[in-house]
């Protein structure tokens, strides 16, 4: 029977079960419930861990640092400005190679100032080194989580769950929390190799002289391309434990003979994939939803990419000056295939927008127009902003006349 | 597939009783969402929040455009622009009022309870958030009143569950029985 639970109460919960010993975190919406939830599990009694108040994000990224560099097994939390404040930390973190778990409570960055979702801020901290998973809802927050403890444990990399903000964190849904002893099944205790330990003296992080640093980016990249394995076998293990899996990688969902594809990362795939049944007389589509975007499953998508002759991007952040961060990785993974789908490719839903059923629609008219833009901004309202401000340079205004039996 | 939008100001309760309306669905096995709407988030302005449930799943994720429901928890709402906006033909509004307003602009199904008195008397505060849940279950039939006792008893004990209950059940004693009916193919999740 699943409980109703907050997305920010239910991954409290699933953090809770993975019996972390370090927790310390700065509240920021709308990372916020998640970390008062801990802190409330641990003053009752129900957590024993570690649960450090800290006065900014630098200081809770340290701290999970040191701990985890320590032996424990350490988690944090953040949004926005907050992951920003732990960048070079975050940085650290990855290229010490600790194993950690960072919630991303998904928010757009200052200015100008929105405490709503995007996915501005995981984005920003990209090429940190960290994983990052994006979870669609918040039972695979849950799910994503628990596996996220053992991916870092497994790669001695840190995992960034990424759940959009608002959205998931302060939605109320059915959630099926595992068992204890399910958990303890499926996660086995820390153990960490390089372990700080006055026994055995070890120095971390030094500095290193040009003959070293290439080699440790080296491995860094090829130890977070190696985690590909280490993630499709969490979820399978998950799955064969719980029956519940979330696409390891990318998430394919639709007919092999479609032509157009959807690709999307977070909680808007759902609104998709309902909005796909509503219209059912529109040209059959394929979603792809990426659930890695570290390490990039180039791989995946070309597979997944089979047959299709557009691909509409659907992300929710945006690199200014450039275009789509999402779009031009995929381009970039797709350059040189033969039959490459063309690649359509807009940020929406920045700053808290909604994204209503209606974007599908869109997205399949982008794809099916006989000519497209690399890249726009599809829900922008462009009559908002005087003349002057209207940039032909930021892409085709991409929106399809709309009829006015919209809403479903 | 039943929407539902509660209109209020920060601090009143409202993503709260989103919260227990979608839990109580739940807890009858239906799926369902509760969640706030993107605006101002402080105390004293105008907020909202929806629940959207249905006896089959659903994954979308957006915000609720044309809402079947609308319960407002304080008439002085009804004259901020926006909030009448979006309900579906023949859907209903509950106000909590102390007395019926006169608006002319209402729609036509629209039912006023003095949800704050009633929690007054029977919780010594004035929140009406789960009075009027009681009077919207009432009116719709969509759930039986103890699915909401069971809701509220997943977030309160002791002496202000007991206290919430009897509000419940005087509030919903105060409402006809099924006049906000739904036709049967809308409550099957058309």
């Amino acid at each position: 029977m699943p409980q109703a639970l907050e997305g920010s109460q239910a991954i409290a919960r699933a953090v809770a079960l993975c019996r972390p010993q370090v927790v310390a975190a700065y509240p920021i919406t709308p990372q916020t419930h998640i970390v008062e939830n801990i802190a409330k599990l641990v003053a009752d009694g129900a957590l024993e861990c570690e649960y450090v108040s800290v006065e900014s994000e630098h200081s809770a990224a340290s701290v999970v640092l040191g701990a985890a560099a320590a032996g424990a097994r350490a988690y944090t939390a953040s949004a926005s400005q907050g992951i920003l404040l732990m960048g070079e930390v975050l940085y650290n973190i990855a290229g010490l190679r600790i194993p950690l778990v960072l919630t991303c409570a998904n928010r757009a960055l200052s200015a100008p100032l929105s405490i709503w979702n995007d996915q501005q801020d995981s984005m920003a901290v990209r090429d940190a080194g960290w994983i990052q998973l994006y979870c669609a809802g918040n039972q695979e927050a849950v799910d994503t989580t628990i596996q996220a403890f053992r991916i870092t444990q497994e790669t001695e990399l840190p995992v960034m769950v990424c759940v959009d903000g608002f959205t998931l964190t302060h939605t109320l849904e059915p959630i099926e929390l595992p068992s204890q002893e399910d958990v303890d099944r499926f996660l086995p205790p820390f153990r960490f190799a390089r372990a700080l330990d006055p026994a055995q003296p070890l120095s971390l992080g030094t500095l290193v002289s040009p003959d070293w640093f290439t080699e440790a980016r080296h491995s860094q990249h090829g130890a977070l391309l190696a985690a590909a394995a280490n993630i499709e076998a969490a979820d399978a293990d998950w799955a064969a434990l719980t029956g519940r899996a979330w696409g390891g990688l990318l998430e394919v969902d639709g007919p092999a003979a479609a032509r157009i594809g959807i690709l999307t990362l977070g909680s808007i795939s759902g609104t998709l994939q309902d909005a796909r049944a509503a219209w059912p007389d529109l040209p059959p589509v394929r979603l792809l939803r990426l659930r890695a975007f570290r390490p990039f499953p180039a791989a995946a998508l070309r597979a997944a990419c089979e047959g299709l002759e557009t691909l509409v991007v659907l992300e929710r952040a945006l690199s200014p000056g450039g275009g789509g961060i999402v779009t031009a990785e995929l381009c970039a993974a797709l350059y040189g295939l033969d039959a490459a789908p063309a690649v359509r490719g807009f940020a929406v839903g920045l700053g808290g927008r909604d994204v209503p059923l209606e974007t599908y629609r869109r997205a399949v008219a982008a794809a099916l127009a006989p000519e497209g833009g690399e890249f726009a901004v599809l829900d922008v309202d462009l009559d908002k902003l005087p003349e002057a401000d209207r940039y032909p340079e930021a892409g085709p205004c991409a929106a399809p006349p709309v009829d006015s039996e919209s809403s479903r | 597939m039943i929407e539902v939008r509660i209109h209020g100001r920060g601090g009143q309760g409202n993503v709260a009783a989103a919260y227990l309306l979608a839990g109580a669905a739940i807890g009858e096995g239906w799926h369902a969402l509760a969640f706030p709407a993107f605006g101002a988030e402080r105390r004293g302005a105008p907020v909202a929040a929806f629940a959207r449930m249905d006896r089959r799943v659903f994954r979308r994720r957006d915000q609720v455009a044309r809402p079947h429901f609308l319960i407002v928890q304080d008439v002085a709402l009804l004259h901020v622009p926006g909030v009448l906006d979006g309900l579906r033909p023949g859907g209903g509004l509950l106000i909590n009022a102390p007395r019926e307003p006169d608006a002319t602009a209402l729609p036509e199904r629209h039912y006023t309870v003095a949800a704050t008195q009633l929690a007054r008397t029977h919780l010594g505060r004035p929140v009406p958030n789960t009075a009027l849940l009681a009077v919207f279950l009432t009116l719709t039939g969509l759930l039986p009143l103890d699915a909401l006792r069971r809701a509220l008893a997943g977030r309160f004990h002791g002496a202000v569950l007991e206290a919430n209950t009897r509000l419940i059940e005087a509030a919903a004693a105060t409402a006809p029985s099924g006049a906000w009916a739904m036709e049967k193919a809308d409550a099957a999740g058309a």
